[in-house]
C-alpha cells in the first residue's frame, strides 16, 4: 500500500517535469497525454485507496523519508491516510483530471500549452502532498507550493499587466496568511516538541492552562493564540475577510485554473487544515468564535458583491468567496464534518460552474461581460444545462448537492452555543437569498433574454458567425461534473450521518453542547448529531428542507432574479437610483483594494524610501561613515601643521618626548 | 592518499595555481588552466567531505608546523563540521566564477582568474586556521584579491567602493588584532583551541566581544555597518559579486562561531540582546530598503544583508532559550544552513543579473520589462531563484529561516514575529523585481534584441538550481555534517568562563 500512496503524488509530478522540461521535444499532444496519464494514475490509485480506507477501514500513518533530524526534533516527509485525506485525494484528482481534459479544448491555440499542463500537474502534486501530509512541515510545504503554482498560473499570460499584478498580489497576500501559519507552527513545536500530527494531537491537552506572554503583564492562552495564528493561514489561503482581496483578481488567470485552483481545491486548503487541526481548535472557544464571525461576515459581504459584478468569472469568484465563508463559519460552529462535506460538494458544482463559464467565454470569443451576452440557451445547450445544474446546486435547491451540505451548515450554526452564532446565523441565512439572486441574475443574463452579443462581436472580428457549442473535450468534463453536482449530496448519509470522519476529526462535545452529560467521545457536532438522529433517509431530509427558511429564502432570491432579468428590470433601475451609495460601496468592493493600495503598498514604499534616505544615506553613510572619514581627514590636516619640515621643530619635539619618557621612568 | 596534507593542498593548490596562471598565462589557455585547478580543488574538497567523520566534534585532518617559535605561532590547520561545508561551498563557487568569466572578461583575463584562485586558497585557509595569527593574516589577506577584483575590473565608482570597503573592514580589523594579542598575553598561546579554554573576567570578555562583533559584523555585514556592501556589489564585476555574497559574507559569521561564542561566552550571553536587535533590524529595516532599490544589484545586496540577519539571529538566540539545548541546536543549525543556502541563492541571483548586464549593460530595473518573452529559459531559472530567495519550502532558502523562526518562537513570540515578517517583505521585494524585469510586454528595443542563455550559462544555473532544490528537499546531509560540532560548540558557548554561578552572571 505504501508504494501506492507514494505513486499518487509522484505520477502527476513526473508528468509535470516531463511537460515542463521537455515540452518542446514532446510537442503539444504528447505533453497533454503524459500529464493526463499522470493525473489518471493518481485518480485510479486514489479510488483504490478510498476503497481500502473508507471501505475496509484501513488507515495509514508513516514516514517516506527523514528530512532532517536536529537532536530531539525529527522532521519527516510522510503520509497520513484516513477518511478525510482519502476523500480530499478523490476530489483533487477527479477535478484535476476534468480540468486537464478541458484544457485541451480551452487552450487549444495558446503558445504556452505545454507550460500550462506542466503547471496544473505540478499543482496536483502539491495539493496531494498537502492533503496527504502527516505533519505540519509537509503541510506547509504543500501550502506554499500550491501558492507558487497559483502565482505561476494567475500570471500565465505574463504579458498582461493586470495578470502579473494580480499574481504578485495573490502571492503576497497569501504570504501574510502564511506568516501567521508559520508562527502557529512555531507555537506547536515550542509547546508540543514535535510537528507530527499524531504526536502533537496526543499531547494537545497539555496546552490547556499554558500561557504565552504577549506583553509584560499580559498573557494569552497558548491554545487560543496558536489556534488563531494557524487560522490566519487559513484566512489567507481560503480568502477570508480581510485577506480575501487576492481571489477576485486571480480571475486574470485562464478559466481552467480558476475552476481547479481558485474554486475547487486550493482555496479549500484552509478549510481542510482547520478540520485536520480540530483537536487544537476545540481547545479554544475564542478561536472558534473568531472563526465563525470571520466566516459569516465573508459569506454575506462577498455574496453581496456578486450582485454588482458584470464579468461572468467574477460573479462566480465572489460566489466562491461567499461559499468559503459558509465553510469557515461551519468550522467555527465545530461542525467540521458539515464543512468538509460542503467543501466536497462545492468542489464539484463550483468547478462545473467555472468550466461552464469558460465554455461561454470561448463561444463569445473571450468576451466576459454578461451584459453583452443573453439568449445563449439555444446555441449552447450542453453548457446551458450544465450551468443550470451548477446554479441549482449552488443555491441549495432541494435534491441537488449543495442543498444537503448548506442546510447542514446553517442548522449547525443555528444550534451552536458560541456567542458568535447569534451574529453568524442571520448572516448565513440572508446569504442564501443573496446567493440565489446573484446566481440566477447571471444565469438569466447569459442564457435567456435578448441576444445582446451580435453587435459586440461585430466590433471585434466583423464576422457574423453565431456562437456554437464547444468541442467534446470541453463538454465531456461538464457532463462528468454534472453527475456529482447532483448526487454527491446523497453521500450525506454515509459521510456525515455515518460518523465518517470519526477518526480524523475531533469535537469537544462537553464544551459545546447543551447537555454536558452527552456522550463526548463522538466526533460529531451537536447539530450534526441531532440531524443524524432524526435522519430518515435523503428523501425525508428533502421534505423537511422544503419547509425551512433557507429554501424559502433561496426561492425568493431566484424569483426576484427571474422577475427583474426576465420580465421587468425597472426594479433594478429603481434600486440603482435609490441605493446609489450602496451600489458605489459594492462597486468599489468596500474600498478594500483602495485601502490596501494606499496604506500598505504605498506606505511600504514610502517607508522604504524614507529609510534609504534618512537611515542609509544621511545617518549611516553621511554621519557615521563619511563623518569618520572627515574626522580622520580633519585630524590629518591638523597633524600636517606639525610637519613643518624644520629640523629644530622636530628636535624640540623629540627633546620634549625624551623628558616625558624619562620622568615616567623616574617617578612611576 | 591518507597521508597527503589535504588541508594544505586546499590552500596552496589554488594559490600556486593562481601564480601559475600569471606566469604561464601567455603560453597556454589560462581559462582552461584555472578551470582545471578549481576542479581539482573541488575534488579534493569532496575527498575531505567523504573522509570527514561527522560523528566526531574533534578537529580533524590536523596539520601543525612551527612558524614563529619565539611567539609560539604555528601553522596549525584543522577542520570540523563548521568548516567542511563552507570549504566545499567555496571550492564549488570558485569553479562557477571561473566559468562565468569565460566569454565575458576580456581585459587582463589571466590576472582576473589568478585573483579568484588566490582568493579561494586564502578563504579555505580562513576556514581551517586553528592559530589566531594565521587566522588573522588570512582573514586580512582575503581582502587583497577582492580589492583588486573590484578595483581593476569594477565599474565607474570602483575607487569609492573599494576605499569604503577598505576603511570599513580595516576599522574592524584593528580591534580584532588587539583582542587576539591580549588573549595571547593572558593565555600565552595563539592557539584558538587554547583561547577557547581560557578563563576570562567579564570586563575583558565584553571588550573582546565588542571588538569581535565590530570586526566580524562588518564582514557579515550587520546593520549598521553594512553600507559598504551595496556599493561594493554595484561596482564589482559579476564574479566579484558572486564571491562577495556567497563566500566573503560567510567568513564573518564563521568567525563568530569559531571565536566569539566559545572564547567569550559570558559577554556573548550578556550582549545577545544587542546582536538579536541588530539582526532583526537587518531583517525588517533592510527589507524595506531593498523594496525601493532601482539597481538590481543593490536590491539583491540588501536582500543578502536581510538574509544574513537570520544567521546572526540563529547564533545568538541560543542565549535566550533557558538552556534548552535541542532548540539551541536547531537555531545554530538554522544559521549554518542559511549560510550554505545563501551561498547558492545569492550566487545564482548575481549570476543572473550578470547575464542580463552582459547583454544590456545596465542594472537599472526600469530599463527592463518583459524579459520572459525573449529569454524563457533564463526566466524560468530566475523565477526559481527568486522563489528560493523568498524562502519557499522545497528550496534551500526555506530550511534555515524555518529553523531560526521555530527556535525564536521558543525564546520569545515577538522575536519570531519580527523574524517571520521576512515571509512578507522578502516576497514583496523579490516578486516586485520579478514582475518588473521578467514579466510584462517587451519594454523597449534593447529588450527585444535579447538572446536566451547560452549552454555555458545554462550549465552554471543548472548546477546552482540543483543544489538549491536538493538541499531544500533533503537538508539532512548538511545538518548531519554539523550536528556533532554544534553540540560541542554549545558546551563551550553555554558554559561560563568568568567563574560565576551561571552564564553571564560574573559578579
Amino acid at each position: 500500500m505504501e508504494l501506492i500512496y507514494l505513486c499518487i503524488p509522484l505520477a502527476p509530478l513526473l508528468g509535470a517535469i516531463a511537460a515542463g522540461l521537455f515540452g518542446k521535444q514532446l510537442g503539444r499532444t504528447n505533453s497533454h497525454r503524459i500529464t493526463i496519464l499522470g493525473v489518471s494514475i493518481a485518480l485510479i490509485l486514489s479510488i483504490l485507496v478510498a476503497f481500502d480506507t473508507i471501505g475496509e477501514g484501513h488507515t495509514y500513518n508513516g514516514a517516506v523519508y527523514t528530512w532532517a533530524v536536529i537532536k530531539d526534533f525529527r522532521f519527516e516527509i510522510g503520509f497520513l491516510i484516513d477518511n478525510l485525506s482519502a476523500m480530499m485525494m478523490l476530489v483533487v484528482s477527479f477535478v484535476s483530471l476534468m480540468v486537464h481534459i478541458y484544457t485541451i479544448g480551452y487552450l487549444h491555440d495558446d503558445s504556452g500549452y505545454q507550460r500550462f499542463f506542466s503547471y496544473i500537474s505540478l499543482f496536483t502534486f502539491s495539493m496531494l502532498m498537502l492533503v496527504m501530509s502527516n505533519n505540519f512541515m509537509q503541510l506547509f510545504f504543500g501550502w506554499e507550493a500550491v501558492g507558487l503554482v497559483s502565482y505561476l498560473l494567475i500570471g500565465f499570460w505574463f504579458k498582461k499587466e493586470t495578470a502579473i499584478f494580480a499574481n504578485m498580489k495573490a502571492f503576497i497576500v497569501n504570504r501574510i496568511g502564511d506568516f501567521g501559519f508559520l508562527l502557529g507552527i512555531g507555537g506547536i513545536l515550542a509547546f508540543c516538541g514535535s510537528l507530527d500530527y499524531a504526536e502533537v494531537f496526543a499531547k494537545i491537552n497539555e496546552l490547556t492552562g499554558q500561557t504565552i506572554s504577549i506583553l509584560p503583564g499580559i498573557s494569552w492562552q497558548a491554545s487560543s493564540f496558536i489556534a488563531l495564528l494557524l487560522f490566519i493561514g487559513a484566512m489567507g489561503k481560503s480568502a477570508q475577510i480581510p485577506l480575501h482581496v487576492w481571489l477576485p483578481d486571480s480571475m486574470e488567470g485562464p478559466t481552467p485554473i480558476s475552476a481547479l485552483i481558485h474554486a475547487a481545491t486550493m482555496v479549500t486548503a484552509g478549510i481542510f487544515m482547520v478540520a485536520r487541526m480540530s483537536p487544537i481548535f476545540e481547545l479554544s472557544d475564542t478561536a472558534l468564535n473568531f472563526i465563525m464571525v470571520i466566516g459569516a461576515t465573508t459569506a454575506f459581504l462577498m455574496g453581496l458583491l456578486g450582485i454588482v459584478q458584470n464579468d461572468i468569472k467574477r460573479v462566480v469568484a465572489y460566489s466562491t468567496l461567499s461559499q468559503l465563508g459558509y465553510m469557515t463559519a461551519a468550522l467555527g460552529a465545530s461542525a467540521y464534518s458539515a464543512s468538509v462535506f460542503h467543501l466536497m460538494t462545492h468542489a464539484f458544482f463550483k468547478a462545473l460552474l467555472f468550466l461552464a463559464a469558460g465554455s461561454v467565454i470561448i463561444a463569445m470569443h473571450h468576451e466576459q461581460d454578461i451584459r453583452k451576452m443573453g439568449g445563449l440557451k439555444k446555441y449552447l445547450p450542453i453548457t446551458y444545462w450544465a450551468c443550470l445544474v451548477g446554479s441549482l446546486a449552488l443555491i441549495g435547491f432541494p435534491g441537488f448537492a449543495g442543498f444537503f451540505s448548506k442546510d447542514l451548515i446553517i442548522e449547525a450554526i443555528q444550534q451552536s452555543q458560541l456567542g458568535a452564532a447569534r451574529y453568524a446565523y442571520p448572516l448565513v441565512l440572508l446569504g442564501v437569498f443573496v446567493t440565489a439572486f446573484y446566481s440566477f441574475r447571471m444565469f438569466f443574463l447569459v442564457f435567456h433574454g435578448k441576444e445582446r452579443f451580435i453587435a459586440s462581436s461585430d466590433k471585434h472580428g466583423g464576422q457574423h458567425t453565431l456562437p456554437h457549442e464547444s468541442p467534446w473535450t470541453i463538454t465531456l468534463p461538464l457532463i462528468l461534473l454534472v453527475i456529482p453536482s447532483i448526487f454527491a449530496g446523497y453521500l450525506l448519509d454515509p459521510m456525515v450521518v455515518g460518523d465518517f470522519f470519526h477518526e480524523a476529526i475531533y469535537v469537544n462535545d462537553a464544551a459545546h453542547s447543551f447537555d454536558p452529560n452527552l456522550n463526548s467521545s463522538l466526533s460529531q457536532h451537536l447539530a450534526v448529531q441531532t440531524i443524524s438522529e432524526e435522519f430518515h433517509g435523503a428523501f425525508n431530509f428533502i421534505l423537511h428542507g422544503i419547509s425551512q427558511w433557507p429554501f424559502i429564502l433561496a426561492m425568493m432570491g431566484l424569483s426576484l432574479a427571474a422577475y427583474i432579468y426576465l420580465y421587468n428590470d425597472s426594479l433594478a433601475k429603481w434600486g440603482y437610483k435609490k441605493l446609489h451609495w450602496l451600489y458605489n460601496l459594492l462597486d468599489h468592493k468596500y474600498y478594500a483594494d483602495d485601502f490596501n493600495q494606499t496604506v500598505f503598498a504605498k506606505g511600504s514604499i514610502y517607508l522604504g524610501k524614507g529609510l534609504s534616505v534618512f537611515g542609509e544615506r544621511i545617518l549611516i553613510d553621511g554621519f557615521m561613515v563619511n563623518g569618520t572619514a572627515k574626522a580622520v581627514a580633519w585630524s590629518a590636516s591638523v597633524m600636517r601643521h606639525l610637519q613643518t619640515g624644520y629640523l629644530y621643530d622636530y628636535a624640540f619635539v623629540m627633546f620634549g618626548g625624551l623628558v616625558l619618557a624619562l620622568s615616567w621612568f623616574l617617578f612611576f | 592518499m591518507f597521508d597527503l596534507p589535504i588541508l594544505s593542498l586546499l590552500i596552496w593548490l589554488p594559490i600556486l595555481g593562481g601564480l601559475g596562471v600569471i606566469l604561464f598565462g601567455r603560453h597556454l589557455d589560462s581559462r582552461l588552466f584555472a578551470l582545471g585547478i578549481t576542479i581539482i580543488s573541488f575534488f579534493i574538497s569532496l575527498i575531505l567531505l567523504v573522509q570527514f567523520n561527522s560523528a566526531s566534534a574533534e578537529m580533524q585532518f590536523q596539520e601543525k608546523l612551527t612558524w614563529v617559535s619565539s611567539f609560539n605561532i604555528n601553522y596549525h590547520l584543522g577542520v570540523d563540521g563548521f568548516s567542511v561545508p563552507l570549504i566545499v561551498l567555496n571550492s564549488l563557487i570558485t569553479i562557477l566564477v571561473v566559468i562565468a568569466a569565460w566569454e565575458v572578461i576580456h581585459y587582463r583575463i589571466t590576472q582576473y582568474l589568478a585573483a579568484f584562485l588566490v582568493m579561494e586558497g586564502i578563504v579555505n585557509g580562513v576556514f581551517m586556521a586553528l592559530d589566531a595569527v594565521l587566522f588573522y593574516i588570512l582573514f586580512e589577506a582575503m581582502l587583497i584579491p577582492l580589492f583588486l577584483i573590484i578595483g581593476i575590473w569594477g565599474g565607474k565608482r570602483r575607487v569609492y567602493a573599494t576605499l569604503k570597503f577598505f576603511l570599513y573592514t580595516f576599522f574592524g580589523s584593528v580591534f580584532l588584532l588587539i583582542s587576539l594579542i591580549y588573549l595571547y598575553q593572558v593565555g600565552g598561546s595563539f592557539s584558538i583551541t587554547d583561547m577557547q579554554k581560557l578563563p576570562l573576567a567579564i570586563l575583558p570578555q565584553t571588550l573582546i566581544f565588542l571588538s569581535f562583533l565590530l570586526a566580524f559584523g562588518v564582514k557579515i555585514p550587520m546593520w549598521p555597518v553594512h553600507t559598504w556592501l551595496p556599493d561594493a556589489h554595484v561596482e564589482a564585476p559579476t564574479g566579484g559579486s558572486v564571491i562577495l555574497a556567497a563566500i566573503t559574507l560567510k567568513v564573518g559569521a564563521y568567525a563568530l562561531i569559531r571565536l566569539a561564542l566559545p572564547i567569550v561566552p559570558d559577554a556573548a550571553a550578556n550582549l545577545s540582546s544587542l546582536v538579536i536587535f541588530l539582526s532583526l533590524t537587518a531583517v525588517v529595516y533592510i527589507g524595506f530598503v531593498a523594496l525601493v532599490q532601482q539597481d538590481m544589484k543593490k536590491l539583491i545586496a540588501y536582500s543578502s544583508i536581510a538574509h544574513m540577519g537570520f544567521v546572526t539571529l540563529g547564533f545568538f538566540i541560543i542565549y535566550q532559550l533557558n538552556k534548552d539545548t535541542s532548540t539551541a541546536i536547531l537555531a545554530i543549525q538554522g544559521g549554518m544552513v542559511q549560510m550554505v543556502s545563501h551561498g547558492f541563492i545569492s550566487a545564482a541571483l548575481f549570476l543572473c543579473i550578470g547575464i542580463l548586464y552582459d547583454r544590456m549593460h545596465t542594472r537599472d530595473i526600469n530599463a527592463y520589462g518583459g524579459v520572459a518573452n525573449k529569454m524563457p529559459q533564463f526566466s524560468a531559472f530566475f523565477v526559481l531563484f527568486a522563489m528560493a530567495n523568498t524562502g519557499l519550502p522545497g528550496t534551500s532558502g526555506f530550511v534555515g529561516e524555518f529553523f531560526v523562526i521555530l527556535a525564536s518562537f521558543k525564546a520569545n513570540v515577538w522575536l519570531a514575529f519580527l523574524a517571520a515578517t521576512t515571509l512578507i517583505i522578502g516576497a514583496a521585494y523579490t516578486l516586485w523585481l520579478v514582475k518588473r524585469v521578467i514579466f510584462g510586454e517587451i519594454k523597449n528595443a534593447e529588450v527585444a534584441q535579447l538572446t536566451d542563455i547560452s549552454q555555458r550559462e545554462f550549465g552554471l544555473l543548472t548546477i546552482l538550481a540543483a543544489a538549491v532544490l536538493f538541499f531544500g528537499l533533503w537538508p539532512e546531509p548538511v545538518t548531519d555534517l554539523m550536528g556533532a560540532s554544534i553540540e560541542h560548540l554549545l558546551t563551550q558557548a553555554l558554559q561560563t568562563k568568568c567563574g560565576g554561578k551561571m552564564l553571564g552572571d560574573c559578579l
